[in-house]
């Protein structure tokens, strides 16, 4: 492939470089060229208006296969990823085998490859089945390509298996584990959030006190084992409180939020659309606005989907019996960009930075990220952050449980460039 | 009226008066040797229940009748539901037969909203998880109406399992918009912690709260709470929040001992102070059916006189 690509007057947001600034930016044989080599020969692509970034990488996303292929394949939810403008996923390992074996590991790294759309960098589990008892074969996956481990879905169980993963994982370079903290009897059969709402509509309720525990737990096991500890889509103002007593102690722990947990409160539930049941449920707008600023002061790392689709029949049903979880990778972005960005809670090079920049560096996903400059790979994104679309199916995802359907958001995905070739063009995917 | 009734948040202070007002009006079908008024003729109510219930699937059965509806009983054992049918499959269905208002009971709070969506008719919760059960609030009301000659200013205590009743939040709904005193009574485990936002009173005293009552409402308590250890045995309950025959000494003459049953006589209520004569259980079943009547009539009949006749 010696494909040459000219992307001409965007303006290119680079937070690895700390550039922001109109550039063209030329792309030769998948990696980033030299602008100042000859340009002849090159396709033109005009991004004038547009911002020009590294692609955007999702720590946190469910893909469904193997098992559930008629909520998602990988093959569609890269499309999914692609669409909305990610280069690289972190597919979570509750399938169905679970992901909890090489041999699970080649398998989706494989359909990954075959479709061609984003690196697909699957997540191993932490336990067997994700049953919270038996470590899982780490080693085992960490060569089949695993950087990141998780039970997500669950949470685990006692702080002893916590420890031996973490202090397990010492063994094996930029390993991370992920964790989903949510204290099972605590939570049992919360529906939502407790609060007002949840009395109010006579939903059973789960205390944001059932992340909090399990927060200051991990961040103890981690302080215990100076292992790398990841705290998966945090939903309280409490959790947000402990994990910046352990960023100020220096413990090595990094923390995401979702798209949703960032728009959404308790408030939304008004209807039972069983499209905001999720977990860590929707929690108060206070909640909501604390999440915000620890994403803007860097206390929140990263901004993941944890894109949840699930089929229509599974989700028009009867609140307490949905399954939770939206999905989230077609409109991440948008609603980062409508809800943070336009209101001035966050800039434009942080949001990237959120999105790509820190994920890539949390993954150890070389060739995410940025820099944008000569030699690296281009895995690049261009969009129109002032162009306004209805979220409204058709999705490319194969579910359409969007917390997002019927709202009006800006921001659209133009061009995504996934190893230098433009498998998004004009907001088209093209594979 | 709204078309839907799905919580008591969907009826106003005149509409409780219209509905107690309607429902005098047709209690005395109910003592006629033919109890029967074509109000409804031609109209279809469809019972959907989706979880066991005697007395409020057959006070509706005999409401619709008695107003001359077809009524269709569908319960979920025997019918499609057990075969997998989705609640959506099961509305769309109903409504493909043309059904006029549809009367659910479900286990999951927020199915009747839910199934508005699906069907053009209105719909009638019938008890929906913990959330409301609203016609079950009107009854009372009526029952407390007809035996006191009033609701406003009326203190009423509801003892029991408040966390996980229906009963007890249409009911605190209700008597609030009303002009009640209502004082939530249990052990700190079974009363909702947001319930001062209701309007209400909170105590964890029965004896200190009966003296001062014109109603005395018992909650069913059912005994899997005790598994789920919001309290320590069920003898300890009846013990510290029973309404015993000691505790009915406490009551002013004149208050009413109510319950929406079914009983665990033993547990929340002693089985001889059920039967007393200011227990009025069982005017709240004969009440029942004529606020189901004024609820179905008004929702469906009460301005519709297509075929030329009304009530």
């Amino acid at each position: 492939m010696s494909e040459r690509i000219l992307l001409k007057g965007g303006r290119v947001v680079d937070p690895a470089s700390g550039r922001d600034e109109v550039a063209d930016v030329l792309i030769e044989d998948g990696v980033i060229g030299s602008v100042d080599a000859s340009r002849s020969g090159a396709s033109v692509v005009d991004a004038d208006g547009l911002v020009l970034a590294p692609g955007l990488v999702d720590l946190h996303t469910h893909l469904r296969e193997p098992g559930r292929e008629d909520k998602e394949t990988v093959e569609t939810g890269c499309r999914a990823a692609a669409l909305g403008g990610f280069t690289a996923v972190s597919p979570m390992a509750n399938t169905e085998p679970v992901a909890d074996t090489a041999a699970v590991i080649h398998e989706v790294r494989g359909l990954g490859a075959r479709a061609g759309l984003c690196d697909v960098f699957p997540v191993g589990a932490i336990t067997r089945g994700l049953g919270g008892e038996e470590m899982a074969e780490l080693g085992e996956m960490v060569e089949a390509g695993v950087r990141m481990f998780s039970d997500d879905g669950r949470c685990l169980p006692n702080a002893r298996i916590l420890r031996n993963a973490l202090t397990y994982a010492k063994a094996f370079d930029g390993i991370v584990v992920a964790e989903h903290c949510e204290d099972g009897p605590l939570a049992e059969g919360g529906q939502m959030h407790e609060g007002y709402h949840s009395y109010s509509l006579g939903l059973a309720g789960q205390p944001r006190e059932a992340e909090e525990i399990v927060v200051a737990r991990d961040v103890a096991v981690a302080r215990l084992t100076g292992g790398r500890l990841h705290l998966c889509h945090l939903s309280s103002a409490g959790s947000i409180e402990i994990v910046r007593r352990a960023k100020a102690e220096g413990l090595r722990v990094t923390a995401e939020v979702t798209p949703h947990h960032l728009v959404f409160s308790d408030e939304d539930l008004g209807t039972y659309d069983t499209n905001f049941k999720v977990h860590p449920p929707l929690r108060t707008p206070e909640d909501r606005d604390a999440l915000r600023l620890a994403l803007a002061d860097g206390t929140i790392d990263a901004v993941a989907t944890d894109h949840a689709p699930h089929a229509v029949e599974d989700k028009e049903a009867e609140f307490d019996q949905s399954p939770p979880g939206t999905i989230g990778l077609e409109t991440a972005l948008a609603a980062v960009l409508t809800h943070l960005i336009d209101p001035g809670l966050l800039s434009l090079a942080r949001a990237i930075e959120a999105m790509s920049t820190i994920p890539a560096r949390i993954l150890g996903a070389a060739g995410h990220g940025g820099p944008i400059e000569p030699g690296r790979q281009a895995n690049l994104v261009a969009f129109d952050p002032g162009a306004a679309w209805v979220v409204e199916p058709p999705f490319a995802s194969k579910s359409r449980n969007s917390a997002f359907l019927g709202t009006t958001l800006r921001g659209r995905v133009i061009h995504t460039l996934y190893r230098g070739d433009l498998v998004v063009a004009d907001g088209k995917a093209q594979r | 009226m709204n078309k839907h009734l799905l919580s008591i948040h969907d009826v106003s202070a005149e509409d409780v008066v219209r509905v107690l007002d309607t429902a005098e009006s047709f209690r005395e079908v109910g003592t006629r040797v033919i109890k029967k008024v074509p109000a409804l003729r031609g109209r279809t109510v469809v019972n959907l229940f989706y979880e066991n219930s005697t007395r409020t699937r057959i006070s509706f059965e005999l409401a619709a009748k008695r107003l001359s509806a077809d009524v269709i009983n569908f319960t979920t054992s025997g019918s499609s539901v057990s075969k997998g049918e989705s609640l959506k499959d099961t509305a769309l269905t109903l409504q493909a037969m043309g059904a006029d208002a549809i009367v659910i009971r479900h286990s999951s709070s927020g199915s009747p909203l839910t199934l508005t969506k699906w069907v053009k008719g209105s719909v009638l919760n019938a008890g929906d998880g913990t959330h409301e059960h609203p016609t079950q609030a009107l009854l009372d009301l009526y029952t407390m109406r007809e035996r006191l000659g009033r609701l406003e200013e009326l203190r009423v205590a509801i003892i029991g399992d408040v966390l996980h009743s229906r009963v007890a939040r249409s009911l605190s709904f209700a008597l609030v918009k009303m002009g009640a005193e209502v004082t939530l009574v249990g052990p700190p485990t079974l009363i909702p912690p947001d319930a001062p936002a209701w309007g209400v009173q909170v105590s964890y005293d029965i004896e200190s709260v009966l003296p001062k009552l014109d109603v005395c409402y018992m909650l069913r308590v059912q005994r899997e709470r005790q598994r789920q250890q919001y309290f320590p045995s069920v003898r300890e309950y009846a013990r510290l929040f029973g309404l015993t025959r000691a505790r009915v000494s406490m009551l002013p003459e004149h208050a009413l001992i109510m319950h929406p049953g079914p009983m665990n006589r033993g547990v929340e209520i002693d089985s001889d102070v059920a039967d007393l004569p200011n227990s009025v259980i069982e005017e709240q079943v004969t009440n029942g059916i004529a606020i189901r009547m004024a609820l179905l009539y008004l929702l469906l009949g009460g301005t519709r006189t297509d075929d030329g006749e009304a009530a």
